[in-house]
């Protein structure tokens, strides 16, 4: 009996949101009970995808998230539905049963993801099922893996240690979208966006940029050096969030300057502009 | 309980239909059994090695079609406008805004083959006005420039010419520093994914979007190469004044100039190189023209401006340090220029010059070099060039020249309309332009001066539009409306599937059916003569069938058969169908391609796809290397007329060779001065240091659609208006999102998620707001060319439209006074609070 999950490589998404799309066209106008009712065409995103916009202009940063159902091993939604509602598989994919469910507008509240929503003409909350349905009738895959045009989802059996998912969950890269909900997701993700710290070097004497200044950042228990490039920029990308760092660019013949800074949200210095060391 | 699985095809790549019961229930993209591919592979610089997987991919919105179908925009049954009587009062002033009422077939052909008869008698055949739009419902039989082209040219219309809207700059401008002509001026790009894998040290996206784009028909099968190029360590750069969906993906640096500046940002970087003396003088010397005059220019000896860095940073707003560094960088480096054709920066006021300087940026590299290239589309994979398919706009795969027909029928106009200029040809004649439109036969092409109405003919007063949307695509919508309206408009009847924009405006309406509800046969991506090798883009090359899915909806009909019913009202059914059915014509269309070598047409059709590999031997032929080399063309660009013969080692300008000082210009307009023979930045005429900026001080730029093809989809499917890059749906209503960076939004009160009014003199567009730092201060972005035109009050010029036609807002002034091409990119507006 297989296991499923999704590893999603947030790296690899473009948003073309075909994800999306593909998971409408299956389900909308389509009855495939006792798995699931048809999708209505407005208001449900059984599969999210999340834009994550960060920086500030010159320096932003995009990723999008693709979240479908987690189906998690801790569903709180089989949790909280009465009648036996939503149950787990023994493929881990949890179902919301379409006749048992009927009425029971808590189950929407009851996920921290919100990823459940309301069939308001069926009377029944809804959500994604990996494509039940169809992995029952054979397919390989659900059909938002199937569409994805450069493998940001990898979907297959955890209990298979030589399946492409098992692989990607071994890497070690991969992790819970939302830990601290401790739900023991069966989705998984990589690339994940963090925080970043970054600027843009210009030496004051010359207005050039300031290429090749060592840039070093301390803080968090970690320590790193880098060398700004041709345009005077430097990041350090992937640094926890809300925690306290500093700063320091250095450069012979310039005077050190030296930044504290917070990640509560991604930090641009901006234009960091090195002045001439007095001479003596 | 019946099932069944079938092939089609449409803009957006190949699927694969679902149908139980005879309804559409499931769209994938085309399942292949994994056998059928043969994967190429390339190796990268850094010793990698790449090749795609076994499958295809396809757009987005390819894959709402079971909900574009059953649309509710689908018209069923022929219609006529109530206030129409062709035998009375017509009552043009109504168009727009009239009701519509179920008529029969018979009833309405009669109307349709009467009303042109009658033109006939009383005006000339010119009298009727031909246009069409659709880009889709694909079909080589049944597509636009086929079934109806063969109808037109049987008749005898006034054409409405298209221009070429995608290329505006390249062709009206980059054509005369580097010829490629009979490409549009898009440059030759073959082999140019192996070249970026293996030669290329840094790609360059100027103006050019290719995750957005996706080389117009190709799904998404290039996704990939993008991130392979990053994965081989190559540096990838965009440049727009928007953080775009490449520049999210992967992008190491992001470049944001004004729009309509990107010229001027150009010459301060050969300002650098010159001052430097880090460009390639040998390339220069033995492969241009002209360039010490050109270079009198850029250092300010001809007009007293030295174009400096600091120069041009004044004009584009990115800071002169930035532009000096990326010069020296790119002179340090071996860079491919993406955005050959496309992007924005080419349809904007003088998008000509920006083309020009484009091209002679990378000729001062050494455009050709090993590494030095110039890409359009969205690139190129290897390629099987031996195996013959022709494509939409392949000779062979139209049915009015093609060897399926036994008799070709020629075009016989002699009067034509150029689009751009459509209303003011009805409203105030006359009107004169130059260049046909698509001027692919040479140079002087785009000189012949045009004059509508034609010496000795009539003027149009009946139109028969194929398709089309026209208010919601082209510059300046208001005026087409009083077009429309005008009483010498006698009639109009529209062919098409769905309401869009422009139907409300027919008379007569004939339903059309899906290419769902039809059979035909295409390839994917191949619109063949259209843009050389346009599959190009793709993985893999695969020719299809498209198979019919269900039964024609309601009483809606296939294009072809329409215009055979039309044919026989004016007697001429034998020689428009010669008998034959579409299934004869695709079996004719198939059976003058390479296909029958290597399938039989029963296989053929079962299996519904051929997919055509690359031969193992492949050899690639890099783009342009052979005119670094000096040696005749070896790529297969099909129509380049030098080719084979004593001057194969020649471009397509006057003077074979690359022209700082353009040959063909300065011989036709010597003292123009908005393209001059030297290509100059000239300052848009609704920009920055216009007079207008001061009333209107945000510059607008409205690109290609990502989660639509043009008007084709958006509108249709409503799924498509759940994605909030595409939509952005407020108080029950779905409005464009328009991106607007915070120190814009904030001292006008807007907020993310705000309704807001984008407006100038012109008129006003209700849009969301986005608030997003990935919007260049100054400037705001949304889409062009939507599929809803929603006015307030319907039927009035000047109404605030709540569907997103944000042509409305644009100039349709051409990009100057001789060449032809549109500038919507070039329009100032402001926003403000839309208060219900």
């Amino acid at each position: 009996m297989a296991r499923y999950g999704i590893v999603v490589d947030v790296s690899r998404c473009i948003d073309c949101y075909a994800c999306f799309i593909v998971c409408k066209d299956e389900h909308c106008g389509n009855d495939f009970s006792p798995i699931a009712l048809s999708q209505p065409d407005k208001g449900h995103f059984w599969m999210k995808v999340i834009e994550n916009e960060r920086g500030e202009y010159p320096k932003v940063k995009a990723n999008y998230i693709a979240v479908p159902c987690q189906q998690c091993e801790n569903a709180p939604c089989v949790y909280y539905s009465e009648n036996n509602a939503v149950y787990r598989r023994d493929d881990g994919i949890v179902i919301i049963d379409p006749v048992r469910a009927k009425g029971q507008k808590d189950i929407v509240k009851s996920c921290p993801y919100g990823l459940i929503y309301w069939n308001e003409a069926e009377n029944i909350p809804q959500k994604c099922t990996f494509c039940a349905h169809l992995l029952d009738q054979g397919w390989k895959q659900p059909r938002c893996v199937e569409t994805c045009p450069d493998g940001a989802l990898t979907f297959g059996d955890l209990d298979d240690p030589n399946s492409e998912v098992s692989k990607l969950l071994a890497s070690g890269k991969a992790e819970s979208l939302h830990p601290e909900y401790g739900l023991n997701e069966k989705v998984k993700y990589i690339g994940l966006p963090k925080k970043f710290i970054a600027g843009t070097v210009v030496f004051g004497d010359n207005d050039e940029c300031g290429e090749g200044v060592a840039v070093t950042l301390v803080g968090n228990g970690e320590k790193r050096t880098l060398k700004s490039d041709n345009f005077g920029d430097f990041e350090f990308d992937a640094l926890s969030e809300a925690k306290e760092y500093t700063v320091n660019v250095e450069h012979p013949g310039y005077k050190t300057k030296k930044f504290d800074v917070r990640t509560d949200n991604d930090v641009y210095l901006g234009e960091i502009i090195l002045k001439p060391a007095k001479s003596r | 309980m019946s099932e069944k699985i079938c092939g089609q095809n449409n803009n957006g790549g190949l699927t694969t239909v679902h149908v139980k019961d005879g309804k559409i229930i499931r769209v994938r993209p085309r399942q292949i059994d994994p056998d059928d591919f043969k994967p190429w592979k390339i190796t990268a610089r850094n010793g990698m090695t790449f090749s795609p997987p076994k499958r295809l991919t396809t757009d987005t919105y390819g894959l709402t079609e079971k909900q574009r179908v059953y649309s509710d925009d689908r018209i069923l049954y022929p219609l006529k406008r109530v206030d129409f009587d062709p035998k009375g009062d017509r009552h043009p002033e109504t168009r727009g805004k009239s009701k519509y009422v179920r008529i029969s077939w018979d009833e309405a052909l009669d109307i349709v083959g009467s009303e042109i008869k009658r033109m006939w008698d009383s005006y000339g055949r010119e009298a009727v006005c031909s246009i069409r739009g659709e880009h889709c419902n694909w079909g080589n039989v049944n597509y636009r420039l086929s079934a109806f082209q063969r109808f037109i040219n049987m008749i005898g219309t006034t054409h409405v010419v298209e221009n070429p809207d995608s290329w505006e700059g390249w062709h009206w401008g980059a054509t005369h520093t580097y010829g490629f002509y009979w490409r549009l001026g898009t440059i030759e790009f073959y082999d140019m994914l192996e070249e970026s894998l293996k030669y290329t040290d840094m790609v360059v996206y100027w103006s050019s979007d290719p995750d957005a784009v996706l080389g117009c028909y190709s799904g998404q099968e290039s996704a990939m190469w993008r991130r392979w190029l990053k994965e081989a360590g190559v540096k990838q750069v965009v440049i727009d004044p928007y953080y775009n969906f490449t520049c999210a993906h992967v992008a190491d640096k992001w470049i944001a100039p004004r729009p309509g500046t990107d010229a001027a940002m150009i010459l301060g970087m050969m300002y650098v190189w010159i001052k430097e003396d880090t460009y390639d003088k040998d390339y220069i010397a033995k492969r241009t023209i002209g360039f010490e005059e050109f270079k009198k220019y850029v250092v300010g000896e001809s007009d007293g401006v030295p174009k400096t860095p600091e120069w041009a940073a004044e004009k584009c707003g990115v800071p002169a340090r930035t532009i000096k560094a990326f010069a020296r960088e790119w002179a340090a480096k071996k860079v491919q220029f993406w955005g050959s054709g496309f992007g924005g920066a080419c349809r904007t006021a003088y998008g000509h010059e920006y083309a020009r300087l484009a091209v002679l940026l990378q000729a001062m590299q050494g455009l050709g070099k090993p590494g030095v290239s110039m890409n359009g589309l969205a690139g190129s994979a290897p390629y099987n060039y031996d195996v013959i398919v022709p494509g939409y706009a392949d000779p062979d795969g139209m049915i009015w020249l093609s060897r399926a027909a036994r008799k070709q029928i020629f075009p016989t106009a002699d009067q034509f309309i150029y689009r751009l200029k459509f209303a003011e040809a009805i409203l105030n004649p006359p009107i004169d332009w130059r260049g046909e439109g698509y001027c692919t036969r040479s140079l002087d092409q785009q000189f012949v001066n045009f004059v509508y109405p034609a010496p000795g003919k009539s003027e149009v007063h009946m139109i028969y539009m194929y398709g089309s949307s026209f208010m919601s695509t082209f510059c300046n919508g208001n005026e087409w409306i009083k077009a429309f309206q005008h009483p010498k408009i006698e009639s109009v009847v529209c062919q098409e599937v769905f309401w869009t924009n422009n139907t409300r405006f027919a008379d007569v309406i004939l339903p059309a059916c899906t290419n769902f509800e039809r059979n035909d046969i295409s390839g994917f991506a191949n619109a063949g003569g259209y843009v050389a090798h346009g599959d190009l883009p793709n993985n893999y090359r695969v020719a299809c069938i498209q198979q019919k899915c269900i039964e024609p909806l309601g009483e809606s009909k296939p294009d072809y058969e329409i215009l055979a019913l039309v044919s026989e009202r004016l007697g001429l059914r034998e020689e428009f169908t010669e008998g034959k059915s579409i299934e004869d014509w695709m079996k004719g269309i198939f059976d003058a391609s390479d296909l029958p070598k290597y399938i039989s047409w029963e296989e053929f059709n079962k299996k519904s796809h051929y997919v055509i590999n690359v031969p193992d031997d492949y050899k690639p032929k890099p783009a342009m290397r052979w005119f670094y080399e000096g040696r005749p063309c070896d790529t297969p660009d099909p129509a380049n007329p030098k080719k084979g013969t004593d001057k194969a080692h020649e471009l397509g300008t006057y003077s074979g060779k690359i022209e700082f000082v353009s040959q063909s210009l300065l011989k036709h307009y010597p003292d123009d001065e908005e393209r001059p023979p030297i290509p100059h930045y000239i300052p848009s005429w609704e920009g920055p240091e216009s007079e207008l900026a001061k009333k209107y001080p945000l510059q607008l730029i409205t690109p290609h659609p990502r989660y639509s093809f043009h008007t084709n989809y958006d509108s249709h499917s409503p799924w498509l208006n759940e994605i909030p890059g595409h939509r952005i749906t407020k108080d029950g209503y779905s409005y464009l999102p328009v991106s607007i960076h915070p120190s814009d939004a904030l001292p006008r009160g807007i907020d993310n998620g705000d309704i807001v009014k984008v407006h100038n003199d012109r008129g006003g567009v209700l849009c969301v707001a986005k608030v997003t730092q990935r919007m260049r201060p100054g400037t705001v972005r949304t889409w062009s060319s939507v599929g809803r035109y929603d006015p307030i009050e319907p039927g009035k010029p000047g109404s605030i439209d709540r569907g997103g036609c944000m042509n409305i807002l644009t100039d349709n002034r051409l990009q100057s006074k001789n060449a032809s091409g549109f500038a919507p990119n070039s329009c100032l507006v402001e926003i403000r609070k839309w208060e219900v």
